[in-house]
């Protein structure tokens, strides 16, 4: 166990060392390059200064000497300035973090505890009228656009009834709880929405697995209540599975809100990524994606962990 | 079965046939009208006009020829690219087996689409392509292309290096290696038709996420790049303009939820054909 989960996190160190020379390298390869836009912004800029800019930020050495200077500060805790945000990288990542972990949290849990309910119900009836209806809201959420029913929760809460804001985390101004509990409704529902279909899946079919096995037979003909049978008997091992899924939303708790936050105009990780990527701000996006790679291997080396603790068959080499 | 096939045919049928028609009845998806915008729906213009005057129904069909390209190619190469890596690994065997799954587990735990922002917005001229083909205006559609396989290779890996894994050791597979059958033979014809099931159902559940993919991308102003159209890249502008014309900004996510609701039903059918086993579990 010790060994398996050392050599696992060795593996993820050498891992996250490749993916920042790789994410090093692409976000070099995107447009634009910051010298230039600072030059396209004050017309006064001769070639000289451009050339005089470029030895001063270390942009004419070659691309290995750039990463490793870059690494070597990283390391020591200092990941540079935000472009964007004016502010070291590190101070702008923090609050949108926290925002991120609120939201995610918040919708993972709605959709897990709705997820339960309605997928135990529905394993309990196999090709019942609910069992029927729930699978096909099953495929109509992993059918949907996560943007576009953002984009109907909008339309229909926000444009047509006016109830809740769709932008922000707080009016201008204001920002009392009630205020910021307010902003969270509409993000918080559309992300519960996104994760309803494919969590319910899951336990539906778990479920149905765990029905038809013979220990719920013998607890049955023991006399056991039907509660008993499925939250007992059935929901344990059927839980075993969900732990996967834990494990991937955890990861997905930096990066995998960016549609949702992008379309509310949340500031959250999701968000902050598209923007420092979309804004060249190499610091924050090099940043930024490291974090959230880092976080979804910690998560599914958590998950593995968890599996073995929890089901004794299950052994890690 | 029959009604998801049959609508997906006939989304091919509109989209792939539409340039024919629009070019019969002399209209064309492209030709703006600034005198004519977010038009009500009329005898000339069935679904109303866009933000520029566009004709809305063309430029779903225009949409629909991208999002069913895009798709189809996309699943198909990931298809082939993870067939490949599947066969290499199971049918190798050791240090390349350890290789290449450690590569795909190590692909299936990134945060894909925070990372696929970063190729998407690539700029293609700093890899040295040739510039012509850079301005081309297919260029966003070969992308998109590009990046799906990148990423959908990898069930379809795993898949079939597990069914590669149980033929290697069966006795006609043995059989047909002392027989001196080539490699390539043995894989083809012995070991190949094992997965062709599993196979058929990834792909086929592959199109839809694909689709959503390049939407969700095109929306962010990543994929397809306008004057073409996709079904997201119509609905980037359709936020701001939801308060006065809010039914641009459903037609064309309808498309997209038909389309891959479509494709996963005919997924999901396909598997209990091919499996009835497996699939009366699930």
């Amino acid at each position: 166990m010790i060994r398996f989960v050392s050599i696992r996190l060795v593996e993820i160190a050498v891992t996250l060392a490749l993916m920042s020379f790789v994410i090093y390298g692409l976000i070099g390869l995107m447009p634009g390059d910051p010298i230039d836009l600072m030059r396209s912004s004050d017309p006064r800029a001769s070639a000289a200064d451009v050339a005089r800019l470029k030895a001063a930020y270390g942009l004419n050495r070659p691309l290995g000497e750039r990463y490793l200077a870059w690494a070597g500060a990283a390391f020591a805790g200092d990941l540079g300035y935000s472009r964007l945000f004016s502010e070291p990288v590190l101070s702008a990542i923090r609050p949108r973090l926290v925002n991120s972990l609120l939201l995610m949290g918040a919708g993972f849990t709605l959709a897990l505890l709705l997820a339960l309910l309605l997928g135990i119900a529905a394993a309990r009836r196999p090709n019942s009228r609910l069992d029927r209806i729930v699978n096909l809201l099953c495929f109509a959420g992993v059918s949907m656009p996560s943007f576009w029913l953002a984009l109907l929760v909008i339309l229909l809460f926000s444009v047509e009834l006016r109830w809740l804001p769709a932008s922000g985390i707080a009016t201008a101004g204001r920002g009392d709880l009630a205020d910021r509990l307010k902003h969270l409704v509409l993000p918080v529902a559309t992300l519960t929405l996104i994760n309803l279909g494919p969590y319910t899946r899951f336990v539906r079919a778990a479920m149905r697995d765990a029905l038809t096995r013979d220990h719920i037979r013998t607890a049955r003909a023991k006399g056991a209540s039907e509660a008993r049978v499925v939250m007992h008997h059935a929901l344990r091992p059927a839980l075993i599975p969900l732990v996967t899924i834990l494990a991937l939303s955890c990861g997905n708790l930096v990066s995998g809100a960016l549609v949702t936050e992008t379309m509310y105009s949340y500031p959250g990780m999701g968000k902050l990524i598209f923007d420092a990527v979309m804004g060249n701000d190499y610091n924050l996006a090099l940043a930024t994606l490291l974090l959230a790679t880092a976080v979804t291997m910690g998560a599914n080396l958590a998950a593995d962990v968890a599996y073995c603790c929890l089901d004794p068959r299950v052994s890690l080499r | 079965m029959k009604l998801p096939l049959v609508l997906l045919c006939l989304l091919a049928a509109a989209s792939f046939g539409a340039p024919l028609a629009a070019a019969v009845l002399g209209v064309d998806a492209r030709s703006v009208d600034l005198l004519d915008r977010v038009a009500d729906p009329s005898l000339q213009h069935p679904l109303g006009t866009d933000e520029l005057g566009r004709d809305v129904l063309l430029r779903l069909l225009e949409g629909g020829r991208v999002s069913l390209a895009v798709g189809g190619a996309a699943a198909l190469a990931s298809a082939v690219l993870g067939t490949i890596i599947g066969l290499a690994a199971g049918y190798v065997g050791g240090w390349t087996d350890r290789v290449l799954m450690r590569l795909t587990d190590g692909v299936i735990a990134l945060p894909l689409l925070a990372l696929l922002i970063v190729l998407a917005a690539l700029d293609l001229g700093k890899l040295g392509l040739p510039r012509e083909f850079i301005q081309s205006e297919e260029v966003s559609v070969f992308r998109i292309i590009a990046l799906a396989t990148l990423v959908g290779w990898t069930t379809t890996a795993r898949l079939v290096r597990g069914g590669t894994l149980i033929a290697r050791s069966q006795d006609y597979v043995r059989a047909a290696q002392s027989l001196g059958a080539s490699t390539v033979h043995v894989l083809r014809w012995h070991v190949l038709p094992n997965v062709v099931g599993p196979l058929l159902v990834a792909t086929a559940l592959s199109v839809g996420d694909i689709i959503l993919l390049e939407s969700v991308l095109s929306f962010l102003g990543l994929g397809i790049q306008p004057p073409m159209a996709s079904w997201g890249n119509m609905l980037t502008n359709a936020q701001e303009l939801i308060e006065s014309a809010p039914l641009l900004a459903i037609y064309p996510g309808v498309m997209i939820f038909v389309t891959v609701i479509c494709c996963n039903m005919f997924a999901d059918a396909l598997h209990k054909r091919l499996d009835p086993r497996q699939a009366a579990g699930a």
